[in-house]
């Protein structure tokens, strides 16, 4: 029971950076109607922009300073590659942020080189106990982080101005446009926002183990967790990506005993097989909107 | 009476052209025809002649490269035909390939050997359970696919070169592992084995044959299908699904059947793919090869299975120009660890040519193509 316990923690740590990353491609999804592949790089980014501040600022600076950074980029691309492309096919635009996906990552390996660069985290590998359990303290941290930004997010998108204009203008682009929501502005907010996550996550995945060169096929595993939770659902992505961070865990810790002949590893690939299971039975996700359409 | 007369008016099959009128049908069967004009007669039999004769002129290094580049062909036009055709969006031709190659690689390897054998090298027997096997695969999956749309299909069908390349690596006995791989398909006809050196040329020569004749079988086979009830079908199901099933096409059925013809068409290639080098190592069949699949189809012209063929070239005959760029351009490395290297150059290239083509011409080579020649035909008018 301790161990399972710990098991489901672990997976909460890193499932919260899977909500967190496929919270940016909801945001992106839902203002542009595109899954952005450019996220991968934009995390990886972010965890070497990290990397790199913490040396001249510290860490609790450096996040926030990478973050926005990140965002900026974000903002930048959106700007010149994707502004440009409204209005073409779904499938253009997508095939360009993977396009983009490759060049950024291209310019950050440079920025990596073959090594494993550290966060500089406070928290690195070091345990804690809470009661019985023994967990690390980066998945606490993790769960704590992701806790906060969700909070703000929904709150952004509930309270604010911006975040009315951000629905509105996913709810029916042109009728917002014709109450004088900025629709630009709005496509340009949801790639900032989507940047911030993804570098925060960035930072989270290089916790402990360092960022290399090939972290970024981490942030793929976000892909199930938002076709888990529904495209078009902000609630749908936070919950499938904690669902696939404790399945991914759980794999870990007893496929190995209980299956060993789904092979070593089989964690890794876990998501994409609970993806396909749900997919079987709600072709729209757990949450999202079921298409109708006219002929 | 009139139903005999009005039937009489109304040409059918091949009949006489008129001469200096290239363009003017007297019957549906012409204007359906596969090469419809004189010129595109002659100018095939040309260029498929030349293809033939090339493997007598061209370095053996060359036609390996081009023979490559047929194979790929095949799978590009298989894609062509689930992605351009229907229109389901299909990242995960990679997987299907991963199985035809394996099952070629199993058919044909050596009973006692270190991996998974069954000793049947004969190119006609393996070469068609490799595509059924894919076949039956992509018919496994269709169910899926039929369900889901667009976005949600590109990211399943991700899922399932994820799931592939688990599998591959994990089944040891069958792949040889990462990093250790197996020997890969042997192709004999009729007893002649074509991979060494023989009556028929060199290695290189008569694998350069065995794959243009693939090529061609499978090049004509689509574009048969493609004009065919099956095709139309495709075509009504990529350009409005829900119009088509109103219309009276069973969409489920002809989705389950794009997929499985792309799928065969991704096993076939994937049979022949390893043929030249001899090796097939499990890390092989990664996105990358998914992405490498989408950028032929997109560069070479969707939905055109010359357009398949000129991207495939397209994709594999730039590799020697990006490969002999560190002689010009100094920062530029040979090296894979030292950045940039010329590698991720490639891949930063196909990602840019995608976009670059998508923009600005997006019917591929086969659109250029098309301009060129429209611009020729009216020459010196500008149209």
């Amino acid at each position: 029971m301790k161990g399972l316990l710990e098991t489901v923690v672990r997976g909460l740590g890193n499932g919260s950076v899977y909500a967190l990353l496929a919270l940016g491609f909801v945001i992106i999804y839902k203002a542009t109607k595109v899954i952005s592949f450019a996220q991968p790089a934009l995390m990886l980014a972010g965890a070497v922009a990290v990397s790199y501040l913490v040396e001249v600022t510290g860490f609790y600076l450096a996040v926030p300073l990478a973050a926005l950074m990140i965002a900026l980029l974000a903002l930048g691309i959106e700007r010149v590659a994707i502004r440009p492309m409204v209005g073409r096919p779904v499938f253009v635009v997508a095939i360009i942020t993977l396009g983009i996906d490759v060049v950024i990552r291209v310019v950050v390996n440079h920025y990596i080189g073959r090594d494993v660069r550290q966060m500089g985290d406070p928290w690195g590998f070091d345990q804690v106990s809470i009661g019985p359990l023994v967990v690390q303290e980066r998945w606490l941290a993790m769960l704590a982080v992701t806790a906060v930004l969700v909070g703000l997010l929904f709150a952004f998108f509930r309270y604010t101005r911006y975040g009315l204009a951000m629905r509105a203008a996913a709810y029916d682009q042109e009728t917002a446009l014709a109450q004088g929501v900025s629709v630009g502005a709005v496509f340009a907010l949801s790639w900032g926002l989507a940047g911030f996550l993804a570098a925060i996550a960035g930072m989270f995945v290089g916790t402990g183990q360092g960022v290399e060169q090939l972290t970024w096929i981490i942030a793929l595993k976000a892909l199930p967790a938002i076709i888990l939770g529904g495209l078009d659902s902000l609630g749908g992505a936070v919950i499938g990506g904690l669902t696939i961070g404790v399945v991914e865990s759980l794999f870990q810790s007893y496929q190995g005993d209980i299956a060993p002949w789904l092979g070593q590893n089989f964690a890794v690939v876990s998501p994409y097989v609970v993806m396909l299971l749900v997919l079987l039975v709600r072709p729209y996700g757990l949450f999202g909107t079921r298409e109708v359409e006219r002929v | 009476m009139t139903t005999l007369s009005r039937d009489s008016d109304i040409p059918t099959g091949r009949s006489r052209r008129v001469r200096g009128r290239p363009l003017l049908y007297t019957s549906y069967g012409q204007d359906m025809a596969l090469l419809d004009t004189t010129a595109k007669r002659i100018w095939t039999l040309v260029l498929v002649l030349a293809a033939f004769l090339l493997s007598g002129m061209l370095a053996d290094r060359s036609l390996e490269v081009l023979a490559g580049a047929f194979v790929l062909a095949i799978g590009a036009i298989g894609l062509n035909i689930v992605s351009g055709y229907a229109g389901q969006i299909s990242l995960g031709h990679a997987f299907f390939v991963a199985i035809g190659a394996y099952t070629a690689a199993a058919l044909s390897g050596p009973v006692d050997g270190r991996n998974l054998g069954f000793g049947l090298t004969e190119i006609w027997i393996w070469l068609p359970a490799a595509g059924l096997l894919a076949a039956l695969a992509g018919v496994l999956v269709a169910p899926l696919a039929v369900r889901l749309r667009g976005l949600y299909l590109a990211v399943v069908t991700l899922g399932l070169v994820f799931l592939g390349e688990h599998i591959f690596k994990e089944w040891d006995h069958l792949t040889g592992g990462p990093g250790v791989g197996r020997q890969s398909a042997v192709p004999t006809l009729f007893g002649a084995r074509l991979d060494v050196d023989g009556p028929l040329g060199t290695r290189e020569q008569s694998l350069y044959t065995l794959m243009l004749i693939m090529l061609i079988i499978f090049a004509v086979a689509a574009r048969n299908l493609a004009r065919s009830r099956i095709g139309r079908a495709f075509s009504a199901i990529r350009d409005r699904d829900i119009a088509a099933e109103v219309i009276g096409v069973p969409i489920t059925r002809y989705k389950v059947l794009a997929f499985g013809i792309s799928s065969f068409y991704a096993g076939c290639a994937g049979g022949l793919l390893y043929v030249m080098t001899g090796f097939v190592e499990p890390g092989s069949f990664s996105l990358l090869l998914s992405v490498q699949f989408i950028a032929m189809v997109l560069i070479g012209g969707v939905a055109t299975v010359s357009g398949s063929i000129m991207g495939a070239l397209f994709i594999v005959l730039i590799q020697p120009l990006t490969r002999a760029l560190p002689g010009f351009v100094p920062f530029i490395s040979g090296d894979t660890t030292v950045t940039p290297n010329v590698f991720q150059v490639e891949t930063v290239l196909y990602g840019l040519l995608i976009v670059l083509f998508l923009v600005f011409e997006p019917r591929g080579l086969f659109g250029i193509w098309i301009r060129v020649r429209n611009y020729w035909k009216s020459w010196p008018f500008s149209y």
